[in-house]
């Protein structure tokens, strides 16, 4: 497109100029709030025991739900690419649900069918498993939201790469998971890295689906987004802003690995 | 001894393969031969095992083949796109099928270099494929798919996406690597010329059918019907008969069996000279003639001469 130069630096304001007030501004002032009384104060306020219970409920719940996901995400991006099956299309609008629905109803979908008056409530309630208002709640919560990103970052790869040398090593004697491992995986490993960094953020930084889901029992189903809320409803404005501090500052290391990641997968396309 | 039974494979409503027999000779080079579309890529994958078929057997070496996987048919099949593994360097391609078989490091390296050497690749070890032209991936692939020493080498349309020039060359030195590695070979291919210089059987395939399986000079003097005859080379009609361009005799004055023909058209391509001509004001013949016989008969627009075809089976009556 051509445009005008003095359109050109207009434009380039405004979207520097909302980007700037949009997103900077914001996570800025939280951090000029974080440590507006002093670095001390700060690290008091994340290493209170509720802080250090929260950081490691959420590392937990993230260190569980991604690792499920990138399997669960590279099979069925194979099964999307590859696959052909009745249900395939079903199967790839399905996929986008987790990004469809808000987080509160996926929440509110564990507890109808968990929850002690949900489907599964009583028969779990009789074996002595608690779902809801606990742990495995929150992984659950946090699967469902976080699905769809490794598989809607390797499908596409797949695709491009086509199954001809899948099909090469299978007439050169290697078995599924030999041509898996030697072929398949090295061409979507950057993809499935990308997509593996972007459902930790997610995951990390999730907080609808986990509000309905934990019953927020300090010390135990606390997680950081949670703690943030709560500190911020008790007027502990100083807690609040340290604990996203936290947040952000996690959020801002995958975002690292991220930038990394980008030129090794454009370098490795070309 | 590759047999194939009565396949069939359709895709959806479109049958791809229609009842398709035929025997390939062991140590033979033999093309299947088709345009676009006539299934004879689908012939080759069936018999490699990357498509099964609806019904029909295959059978390599008397050995029923139709349920093996492709990984234990004995097959080396090469992709018209290289299908190089481009995160692996040129040896390890190479070595792929061995270290899939678990052979011991040295005999690898051993028979890696030896198959580099055969493809003219020695040097090119440790460069990745997108360093590599399209010919020289395309021999890569056929090192790759020659190591795991197959009993049926499968190559669909192995030079297609080659520039002219190079296709040329590759098709001269498989011949020759055929002759030195006499392993029995499957070529694909949709160009006569192609089939013409390297196989020394031609199954011409149209609409999921075979329409002859001979020797190359058979199918091009003999050719069982008008299909084949047009496939493999230029085809003029003459009176009720075709005939090929180059057949038809030409003289100045009447002769036997002549016929008299006004010439339209002439054109000078070096070595030979194409004419176009018309019998009684409407019907166009063209007529393929050497240079010196062009000279010879003063061939040039406006003048008539006498046409007469060939006496020998190498005419194919109209249906």
């Amino acid at each position: 497109m051509i445009v005008e130069r003095r359109w050109r630096i207009g434009l380039r304001v405004v979207a520097l100029g909302w980007f700037l007030l949009l997103l900077l501004a914001p996570v800025g002032l939280v951090f000029y709030r974080t440590f507006e009384h002093g670095v001390g104060a700060v690290i008091d306020s994340i290493t209170t025991p509720a802080a250090v219970s929260a950081f490691w409920l959420t590392i937990e719940v993230t260190a569980i739900a991604v690792p499920l996901n990138a399997i669960v995400g590279v099979l069925m991006a194979l099964a999307l690419a590859r696959g052909r099956f009745r249900g395939k299309a079903l199967l790839n609008g399905l996929l986008d649900l987790p990004f469809a629905i808000s987080p509160v109803v996926i929440g509110l979908s564990l507890v109808l069918l968990y929850g002690r008056t949900g489907w599964f409530g009583p028969w779990l309630a009789d074996h002595g498993i608690q779902i809801i208002f606990s742990v495995p709640g929150i992984v659950l919560a946090t699967i469902f939201v976080s699905l769809p990103f490794v598989a809607r970052e390797v499908t596409p790869v797949l695709r491009e790469i086509g199954d001809e040398q899948e099909q090469a090593a299978a007439t050169l004697g290697a078995g599924g998971w030999t041509t898996f491992r030697r072929i398949t995986f090295p061409a979507i490993r950057w993809g499935l890295a990308y997509g593996i960094v972007l459902s930790v953020a997610r995951a990390i930084g999730e907080f609808g689906a986990v509000s309905v889901v934990s019953g927020r029992v300090a010390g135990e189903t606390m997680t950081l987004t949670l703690l943030v809320q709560q500190r911020f409803e008790n007027f502990d404005l100083a807690g609040a802003y340290a604990a996203s501090t936290l947040l952000a500052v996690i959020a801002l290391l995958t975002l690292l690995v991220m930038t990394r990641i980008n030129p090794r997968r454009e370098e490795h396309d070309s | 001894m590759i047999t194939v039974r009565d396949v069939t494979k359709h895709f959806g409503t479109f049958a791809a393969l229609d009842g398709i027999s035929l025997e390939v000779p062991d140590g033979s080079l033999t093309a299947l031969l088709g345009p676009s579309g006539s299934g004879k890529s689908t012939l080759l994958r069936v018999i490699a095992g990357l498509e099964g078929p609806d019904s029909g057997s295959v059978e390599i070496n008397g050995q029923d083949a139709t349920g093996v996987p492709p990984q234990r048919r004995g097959i080396g099949f090469v992709f018209q796109h290289y299908a190089a593994f481009k995160h692996m360097t040129v040896r390890d391609n190479v070595a792929f099928g061995l270290t899939v078989r678990k052979l011991p490091k040295g005999q690898v390296k051993g028979k890696v270099d030896e198959l580099l050497g055969i493809v003219g690749l020695s040097g090119y070890q440790d460069r990745y494929p997108n360093q590599l032209s399209g010919g020289q991936r395309q021999r890569m692939a056929l090192a790759r798919a020659l190591a795991v020493e197959p009993r049926v080498l499968l190559l669909d349309e192995p030079f297609g996406a080659l520039d002219a020039k190079v296709r040329t060359e590759l098709r001269e030195w498989l011949r020759v690597l055929h002759e030195r590695v006499p392993v029995t070979t499957i070529l694909v291919t949709h160009d006569q010329e192609e089939a013409m210089s390297v196989a020394d059987r031609i199954v011409v395939m149209n609409e999921g059918h075979i329409e002859q399986v001979g020797h190359p000079r058979e199918l091009y003097d003999a050719p069982a019907n008008q299909f084949v005859m047009g496939f493999l080379g230029p085809v003029s009609r003459l009176g009720e008969r075709f005939v090929r361009p180059h057949d038809i005799s030409v003289d100045s004055v009447p002769v036997d069996g002549g016929v008299q023909a006004l010439v339209t058209r002439v054109v000078h391509l070096g070595f030979e000279v194409r004419a176009e001509l018309r019998i009684d004001g409407e019907e166009s013949v063209s007529v393929q003639l050497t240079r010196d016989d062009a000279h010879r008969l003063d061939l040039a627009p406006g003048e008539i001469v006498w046409l007469r075809p060939p006496r020998d089976e190498r005419v194919l009556d109209v249906a």
